[in-house]
């Protein structure tokens, strides 16, 4: 066995480790750091893979400033793992949680089944430096082959910064307006209740 | 194989070693340099100009008693100090310090690890050593420590972006993200033994990143999360012993990689003038890495901190915009200029 295959066997058991301790927590906060954790062993397995500039970024985007953004948030809102965020329990949800999860099961079998996965692993102990997943390949692709569907992702962040920026800003006139349409709504939802 | 392991480990140790001695006396640097600035004279009772005083505070902190409040959360109470203080000490393992050299009959490189996307490693565990802070600061159970906590991850989410774009300029200009190819090509021969130093070339970055480094390391005027003046001591209140002096090293540690990057990116490295080649170029890095360390107190006793909004409009509404403009200049430039 190579050290190649030791790392990735160990970082990948973390990052699926991680990424399932991450889906069982109530503490959002133990969440958000079993998340980090699984970021972290994924980067590994890109370094471990040659591709050590893909490894840098998922670092310094993921688990450097996405992640930190969650655990403010979190902080913000006080969340501490004592309030009741579960699913409602109704007949329809429950129905609609187990269809969604076999689709996503069946997904994930077809997937696996149909990728052609090569038998021996690369590993960067056996890898030209310079080679796939570094600074320059990836954007000599990014900026050729992959050109429009990374155009069209930039633009969809941007209307989705907008889109924030829109609703989050409400003007002095505008103020009154959406509060009225609040408290009609409001009015119309206890109605609704009491009828 | 087994030779480059051993020299790596006598590496690694020997930087550990030196930054921790470095924090040290970063210490006794500010108190004494803070001192003469406000017409005191700073500490100089422990030893000759008071030189022995980080080793009588760390005696202190090492016998004071481990304080643990009952409303705080243990694990991530316990993760918190060592989170701000591992992220620090591992960007110094990209930070070239001197030409490659041989000492004992041993093969020594000029840096721990030669990545060849040394910068990347360095914002990449940089980013992490805010979790250190926002954890402390939420496990504490303690308002001011986590108003501190909540203050230093919103000042790292505005920060990170103009910091990360500050060094583009560089990057575009050498084409190389290798700290060693960085400071190889900024060497000279001729007398102007500074003349190729990317301080010259973009000078705006430089200024950006020394801005947006000081904001990351919650410095003065930037040191909002543990603002004395309105939050008690902001993320570590709660903390006592040697939990507080993690912290307090972790500080200081990134103040010296800051130092240590800067010299890398915009001053030279361990280039020094051609006519003094026989110093060590260890010692020009040490030099200039000091008159950084000396600049960062310089300013601590110049600025006043800054208001909170006045924080976050100068982040988004000035150092973003600058950012963004000296990227896309300096790209043009290199593209016009081929």
């Amino acid at each position: 066995m190579s050290i190649d295959t030791v790392i990735f066997f160990i970082s990948a058991v973390v990052a699926v480790f991680g990424a399932t301790m991450m889906i069982t927590q109530r503490n959002p906060v133990a969440s958000v750091l079993y998340f980090i954790v699984s970021l972290l062993a994924q980067a590994v397995c890109y370094v471990q893979l040659g591709a050590l500039f893909v490894g840098a970024m998922l670092v310094i985007v993921y688990a450097g400033a996405i992640m930190v953004l969650f655990l403010f948030v979190i902080m913000l809102l006080n969340l501490r793992g004592t309030e009741d965020l579960g699913a409602s329990t109704g007949r329809v949800s429950r129905f609609t949680k187990y269809l969604v999860s076999i689709l996503l099961i069946a997904e994930l079998v077809f997937v696996i089944k149909s990728v052609f996965i090569p038998a021996t692993t690369t590993g960067i102990m056996s890898m030209p430096a310079d080679e796939f997943g570094n600074v320059a390949p990836v954007s000599k692709l990014l900026f050729t082959r992959y050109l429009y569907p990374f155009e069209l992702t930039g633009v969809l962040l941007l209307v989705a910064i907008v889109g924030a920026v829109v609703l989050a800003k409400i003007d002095r006139g505008d103020k009154k307006r959406v509060t009225d349409e609040l408290e009609e709504s409001a009015g119309q939802a206890t109605d609704g209740t009491a009828g | 194989m087994f030779e480059v392991i051993l020299t790596s480990s006598i590496q690694v140790v020997v930087v550990i070693v030196v930054v921790l001695t470095g924090c040290a006396w970063a210490t006794w640097l500010e108190r004494k340099v803070l001192g003469h600035m406000q017409q005191r004279i700073g500490p100089s009772y422990t030893g000759p100009y008071g030189l022995l005083q980080p080793v009588a505070d760390g005696l202190k902190l090492i016998f004071k008693e481990d304080i643990v409040p009952d409303s705080v959360e243990r694990l991530t109470y316990t993760l918190g100090p060592m989170l701000s203080f591992v992220p620090a000490l591992l960007t110094f393992a990209v930070i070239p310090y001197s030409r490659d050299f041989s000492l004992f009959g041993l093969e020594f490189k000029g840096v721990i690890s030669d990545l060849n996307i040394g910068i990347l490693w360095i914002f990449a565990v940089t980013s992490l050593g805010v979790y250190g802070l926002v954890l402390a600061g939420w496990s504490s159970g303690s308002k001011y420590s986590l108003l501190g906590g909540i203050r230093s991850s919103a000042q790292m989410i505005s920060y990170e972006v103009s910091y990360g774009l500050s060094i583009v300029g560089v990057i575009v200009i050498a084409g190389t993200l290798s700290m060693t190819e960085l400071v190889a090509k900024q060497a000279s021969d001729s007398i102007w033994f500074f003349e190729n130093w990317y301080l010259w070339r973009n000078p705006i970055g430089f200024l950006l990143y020394l801005t947006c480094a000081i904001a990351e390391t919650n410095r003065t005027p930037f040191d909002l999360p543990e603002a004395e003046s309105e939050l008690v001591a902001g993320y570590h209140t709660e903390y006592s012993s040697m939990r507080f002096a993690l912290f307090f090293i972790g500080e200081y540690a990134n103040m010296l990689a800051v130092a240590c990057v800067a010299t890398t990116l915009f001053f030279g490295g361990w280039n020094g003038p051609a006519f003094l080649s026989f110093v060590p170029p260890v010692i020009w890095f040490l030099i200039k890495v000091f008159v950084f360390m000396f600049c960062y107190v310089w300013l601590r006793a110049t600025f006043p901190r800054f208001r909170y909004d006045q924080l976050m409009r100068f982040g988004w509404l000035v150092l973003l915009p600058l950012a963004i403009l000296n990227a896309m200049v300096t790209g043009l430039v290199v593209l016009w200029l081929g």
